[in-house]
């Protein structure tokens, strides 16, 4: 088993799915030659040939588009977006065509295609290259987000969805694609779309967190007796997983880093107060970005919940 | 005009015309009774541009197309009766009923749901040409569309891409001059759709919509260079919709187009065109396409009885297939 960080990780996922399934092909800009913005698909190219690898025009509805279309007629693609902020072009195919299209020939037709794309805070650029826009995605039904939160689930989770009959928006942490180093196996493993896990038993707080936030959620939580939920899969999210922790400890609080109204932390909040609101014993608290437009770095710092505002949430619930 | 064709293709060339038009004057006669609870986009008067272009297709063949699409499902090969049902919104209804008359489906026919988002299936298109290539299919793929997807991006960059990859698409512009109530003039600058092709690469001709032959003969040369690897072309129509954007009446009487344009088109009627051309030309008589008429109007009661009896789905159906 070999230690590595989440973009050598994400590669190897692919890598060995495309060695298994000739059907899948990834396509996207610079994804080819250039190994793509993070050199998350380096070395693809060389191995697996220009046909299955491809360089795309820069046209992000085109790019879905197209991955729409090879999709329906028998290929796995991963297509790329270079950032999240970039996807809002593509959003029209992506709502309009590829969440539907398993709807609109009732199941006959499925579309097998995963939209990777790297967002969040992370390499200190504001707007399009920084979002975390995993809610407009989760509103559309017929449309599955994985955020993982380290290498071995990304390995794992983007394995799942290659292999999933329909699309995925799968969202890369910038801030975690080289900060965290773990032990990967090789070869075939795969991690459960719409399944959540438990990171840390506790059982005074439910703390609730996906993708980049994760890491800091479990630094806020030493000394607390805290249990802590990494949903991995926002949509379908793993409710039973949620309720089962906070009927145990009575107290939730969500964590990510997107801005807070509308936010997925309200839906998860919403659904625990519609089926366990009678074990809280306090407040449903949520940590945050800011309602702002992603800014540059100082004031990033502030946008970008801390260990010590995601502390202070848990102190809060905890003494109410 | 050609005279290549048997009379055995040329006759069911007008059964497809026929199939169509009747098809969708049968729509406007049922919808006053308020049963087909969907809008529906009619095509009458440019029945000639699907069934010119779904000739030189076979069942495996990819079409992609719009909120106007019920003559490309048909001329594609599409039943009617669950093109009847899905209208009523009925569980034998081609989308279970879910759909309507503008996202038409059938995997059976090549046909993965149509939509009525402008421009948005012509990438899809490309991406089934692309796959057909990388699984070494011979299969072409057609995206039909209107004159306003090309005002749309998806449109150039499904051209610039397709073309790049030298892929097995036609593009198909039905120009009718119209997107929604806006005329092209006011949209575009003033060149022929096809000319657009010409920024990517790609040979595109403009012809005359309403003539069947003519249609076919451009689509027949459009679909055999995307079969033998030649890349794509884009096809530009030039029609006229009868009807109103949406639903069963006329807009005539709403000033959005100019007079006397409808009159000079309703002379240019596709099927009394070619009906003429079948009677003094090609040796096909009256008899012949009388027997063609009472089968079309037959298989259009049945669809009609069968899509008014289907059940409606059933409130568990709500979540499925999502």
């Amino acid at each position: 088993m070999a230690t590595m960080n989440m973009v050598h990780a994400i590669n190897l996922a692919l890598k060995e799915e495309m060695q298994r399934d000739k059907d899948v092909v990834i396509l996207g800009e610079d994804v080819g030659r250039d190994g793509g913005v993070f050199r998350v698909t380096e070395g693809l190219l060389e191995q697996f040939g220009e046909a299955r690898v491809m360089d795309t025009p820069l046209a992000e509805s085109g790019i879905v588009g197209t991955a729409i279309g090879m999709a329906v007629y028998g290929l796995k693609p991963v297509a790329e977006i270079q950032f999240m902020g970039f996807i809002y072009p593509a959003a029209d195919q992506i709502f309009n065509h590829a969440a539907r299209i398993r709807s609109r020939s009732r199941g006959r037709y499925s579309v097998p295609m995963v939209i990777r794309t790297p967002y969040g805070v992370g390499i200190r650029s504001p707007e399009h290259h920084s979002e975390s826009s995993e809610a407009h995605f989760c509103h559309m039904p017929g449309i599955k987000v994985v955020v993982p939160s380290s290498p071995y689930y990304a390995k794992g989770l983007l394995i799942s969805a290659i292999r999933d009959p329909d699309p995925v928006i799968f969202l890369e942490s910038t801030r975690l694609y080289r900060m965290i180093k773990e032990d990967v196996p090789e070869g075939e493993y795969t991690v459960p779309l719409g399944k959540a896990r438990i990171v840390q038993e506790g059982g005074q707080v439910t703390v609730i967190s996906w993708g980049s936030m994760l890491q800091k959620t479990i630094k806020a939580i030493e000394g607390v007796d805290a249990e802590v939920i990494d949903l991995m899969t926002l949509n379908p999210f793993d409710e039973e997983a949620i309720f089962n922790s906070v009927k145990k400890t009575g107290r939730a609080v969500v964590v990510y880093e997107a801005p807070k109204t509308g936010g997925f932390g309200a839906e998860i909040s919403a659904s625990i107060a519609e089926d366990a609101m009678l074990y809280l014993k306090g407040p449903i608290k949520r940590v945050t970005g800011y309602d702002a437009v992603l800014p540059l770095p100082k004031l990033e710092d502030y946008y970008m919940p801390s260990t010590e505002r995601i502390r202070k949430a848990i102190d809060e619930v905890m003494q109410y | 005009m050609r005279n290549d064709l048997s009379k055995d293709a040329l006759k069911r060339l007008y059964a497809v015309m026929l199939t169509i038009r009747r098809f969708e004057e049968r729509v406007v006669s049922l919808y006053p009774e308020q049963e087909m609870k969907c809008p529906v986009h009619l095509c009458i008067g440019q029945e000639a541009i699907a069934a010119g272009v779904c000739a030189h297709l076979g069942t495996e063949d990819y079409i992609f197309s719009t909120h106007r699409s019920h003559g490309h499902c048909i001329a594609k090969g599409m039943d009617l009766k669950p093109i009847a049902a899905e209208l009523y919104g009925r569980s034998d209804g081609c989308s279970r009923g879910r759909g309507g008359s503008m996202h038409l489906a059938d995997p059976e026919h090549g046909i993965p749901g149509t939509s009525a988002i402008v421009g948005g299936c012509i990438p899809l298109a490309v991406g089934a040409g692309l796959s057909s290539v990388m699984q070494g299919h011979a299969r072409v793929s057609v995206a039909f569309f209107g004159d306003g997807a090309a005002d749309e991006g998806t449109f150039h960059e499904s051209l610039n891409f397709a073309s790049l990859k030298k892929l097995p698409v036609v593009f198909v512009c039905e120009d009718n001059y119209y997107a929604t109530n806006s005329p092209r003039s006011a949209r575009q600058p003033d060149i022929p759709i096809a000319e657009k092709g010409r920024g990517y690469a790609i040979p595109g001709i403009t012809v005359d919509g309403n003539d069947v032959l003519l249609v076919h003969q451009a689509a027949e040369e459009a679909v055999m260079r995307a079969r033998s690897g030649g890349g794509p072309t884009l096809l530009e129509f030039t029609t006229y919709r009868w009807k109103a954007h949406v639903g069963p009446n006329s807009d005539i009487d709403e000033g959005c187009r100019p007079a006397g344009a409808h009159e000079r088109w309703l002379k240019k009627c596709p099927l009394e065109m070619f009906q003429r051309y079948l009677l003094e030309h090609a040796a096909v008589s009256a008899e012949e396409l009388e027997r063609i008429s009472v089968r079309v109007d037959r298989e259009i009661d049945e669809a009609v009885v069968f899509g008014k009896n289907s059940p409606y789905p059933d409130a568990s159906e709500l979540t499925e297939y999502v």
